[in-house]
């Protein structure tokens, strides 16, 4: 990628500085969602019912759970294009498990659905982020071959073919709705509570921030910044696998050259209007949520306005320009 | 010159000689005037495109949106294709010039990473292309000459291919011995001194995005003029495919130098591999889809990152 303006954030200290900065570029989006959602309240017919509140929320889950991989790379000061890819890779590989379960077993079958094709991604992931330290090639290129090779990889498993299933365990991770709510609503959440915590709370945590904001002065440090460089794109895979699986579940069929299209262009837009730093170096988890809701909250609004999706896409863009440089002008 | 630099300057142009070699030796017809006219001729879209994100690539930056903005400017050639090809051509290039114009002054003035200003134009050229469009492909007229762009040829040799020698060899002049040229890859090496010595930095920035969508918007009117449509969703794509033809040309993401020479060499071997599979199928030895592509294009891409890779380690600690 290009090279960060900035190249010296200040080294993430534990205690005061984590208390201010992972308020202060909450607000902004916060501020954003908030308003959306009470212009929404106001304006639009039938927002506040449950069924909206699914509707986004579901359309929003996998953009998420890619997303908080994302953010993870993104703050070490990479990116990953493969995404998309790895999750059309994740959902050609779940079908062939429990469609022809090993042993004739359909329970194994779907156990195995439900983490072997999740593992490949992450596998695929390693080797991006092996790329990445071993080789010392810049992450735009190495995982950009994987978004061109990755795809096609999932297509020629599949022959390029329409898998259509009904299974309904399988189909759970995309159609269950305990109590109520949408599972893979609970499983976005749940990632989401999680990479949050690891991000602040964590050693490994601090040492992808501490990547990010300054790769040479973390390695004098002795952290091991080959290692949680690997990690990041290792759970960026393994995030993708997932998401790969819950879009596969909801349409109850998996269609290669469909799955994660352009993925990587919400996720990374998601990313930056939740205020993580594109230039590395800070991570927002619950930014990167919220961002996501923004953009997913605005493209709803239009279309309930009738306006076509073509705008929205303009809409979009312009949306991504002015939060990121709002946060601009606020450094 | 040591072994290393020689390779590392001149392995892409042997790797291309070798396919070629390799291609002529295996496959009657390879070294036809059809064939390598075809390769040609379809590789200018993605020639003129990378020729663009040379530049760009060359001052450290990057742009995203080549691919949308193509689309975008083959619905407008094909709106305009009723007037003729040179309203056509010239309106779609100065749509596309715009967007690559907004690029630029927002890389080099609102001071946004080049990454995220193009990739929002992605998004947004690719909306005004659907809008524009009306969400399906627009047939072009073809009564009134603007299919002879794409389609037409010199004495056998398409227009296409000659555009694209013309662009490159225009392209390569420019980077050599103007000052623009010397103005790109001064910025590209290091921003600040080149602020310091008094260069126009933010200019330049917008020159070359401005060349870029210019570039873009000539591959969506040949898009246009060969599939005898405005293609509003095609283009995906495009621009890491032109990001993978100026690596493999051996320019460094990082600018500050490069070679608009070997971006052509990339593109033709990227192209090169394509036509060399359809020779495969052809003979029936293998019967690779056409996913197979898209992995072998990937496979090649990592080969070539990692032997230059190791290449430019090996000179960076001496061992030439």
């Amino acid at each position: 990628m290009t090279r960060p303006g900035r190249t010296t954030a200040p080294p993430p200290v534990l205690g005061q500085a984590r208390r201010k900065r992972t308020t202060s570029p909450l607000l902004g989006p916060l501020v954003a969602l908030v308003l959306l959602f009470l212009f929404n309240a106001l304006f639009t017919p039938n927002f506040l019912t449950t069924q909206t509140l699914n509707v986004n929320l579901t359309q929003v889950a996998t953009v998420v759970i890619v997303a908080v991989g994302m953010t993870l790379v993104i703050a070490t000061g990479g990116i990953d294009l493969s995404v998309g890819a790895l999750m059309a890779i994740s959902g050609a590989v779940a079908p062939m498990l429990f469609l022809n379960p090993p042993f004739g077993n359909a329970a194994l079958g779907i156990g195995l659905a439900f983490t072997v094709p999740v593992l490949v991604a992450g596998v695929f992931g390693l080797f991006n982020g092996s790329l990445v330290t071993r080789f010392g090639i810049q992450p735009f290129i190495a995982t950009l071959i994987l978004f061109i090779a990755g795809r096609g990889i999932a297509q020629v498993m599949t022959n390029g073919q329409l898998q259509t299933f009904s299974n309904s365990t399988f189909g759970y991770i995309g159609l269950g709705r305990p109590f109520g709510i949408p599972f893979q609503v609970i499983l976005m959440l749940a990632v989401v509570a999680l990479f949050a915590w690891v991000v602040s709370r964590t050693v490994f945590g601090r040492y992808v921030l501490a990547v990010g904001g300054n790769e040479a002065a973390a390695r004098l440090a002795g952290i091991p910044t080959n290692r949680v460089k690997l990690a990041v794109y290792g759970i960026s895979g393994l995030l993708s696998g997932l998401a790969g699986l819950i879009v596969i579940a909801i349409n109850s069929s998996s269609d290669a050259n469909q799955v994660g299209l352009n993925m990587e262009l919400d996720a990374i837009a998601a990313v930056a209007v939740g205020g993580t730093a594109l230039t590395g170096g800070r991570a927002t988890i619950l930014g990167t949520l919220l961002g996501a809701l923004i953009i997913q909250l605005i493209r709803y609004t239009l279309l309930a306005r009738g306006v076509p999706d073509a705008v929205a896409l303009v809409v979009k863009a312009a949306i991504i320009l002015v939060a990121v440089y709002i946060q601009r002008q606020r450094r | 010159m040591r072994a290393g630099q020689l390779l590392q300057r001149y392995g892409v142009l042997v790797a291309l000689a070798l396919l070629v070699l390799f291609g002529s030796l295996r496959y009657e017809g390879f070294l036809s005037t059809y064939n390598v006219f075809t390769v040609l001729g379809y590789n200018s879209m993605f020639g003129l495109v990378a020729l663009g994100m040379a530049f760009v690539i060359m001052t450290g930056g990057i742009d995203l949106s080549v691919g949308s903005v193509a689309a975008f400017a083959s619905v407008i050639a094909a709106l305009l294709s009723p007037f003729g090809l040179w309203p056509a051509l010239l309106g779609a290039v100065a749509a596309a010039t715009l967007l690559g114009l907004i690029n630029g002054v927002v890389v080099a003035y609102l001071k946004i990473l080049p990454f995220v200003a193009t990739l929002a134009m992605l998004l947004a050229a690719r909306g005004l292309a659907l809008l524009f469009a009306g969400n399906q492909s627009v047939s072009v007229d073809s009564e009134h000459g603007f299919t002879t762009l794409g389609q037409g040829n010199i004495g056998g040799v398409p227009f296409t291919a000659i555009l694209l020698f013309v662009a490159f060899a225009v392209g390569a002049v420019v980077l050599r011995s103007t000052r623009f040229g010397r103005h790109v890859l001064a910025v590209g090496g290091n921003e600040e001194a080149a602020r310091l010595m008094g260069l126009p930095v933010e200019r330049t920035l917008v020159w070359v995005y401005v060349l870029s969508g210019a570039l873009a918007g000539l591959a969506g009117v040949i898009l246009a003029s060969q599939f005898g449509a405005g293609q509003p969703t095609e283009g995906l794509g495009w621009e890491l495919t032109a990001i993978a033809a100026v690596v493999v040309g051996g320019t460094l993401l990082t600018g500050g130098s490069g070679s608009i020479g070997s971006t052509l060499v990339g593109v033709l071997l990227l192209g090169i591999i394509f036509n060399i599979l359809n020779f495969e199928n052809g003979r029936g030895t293998i019967s690779l889809s056409a996913y197979w592509q898209s992995v072998i294009r990937g496979a090649f891409l990592l080969l070539v990152v990692v032997l230059q890779n190791q290449l430019t380690r090996r000179r960076a600690s001496g061992g030439g």
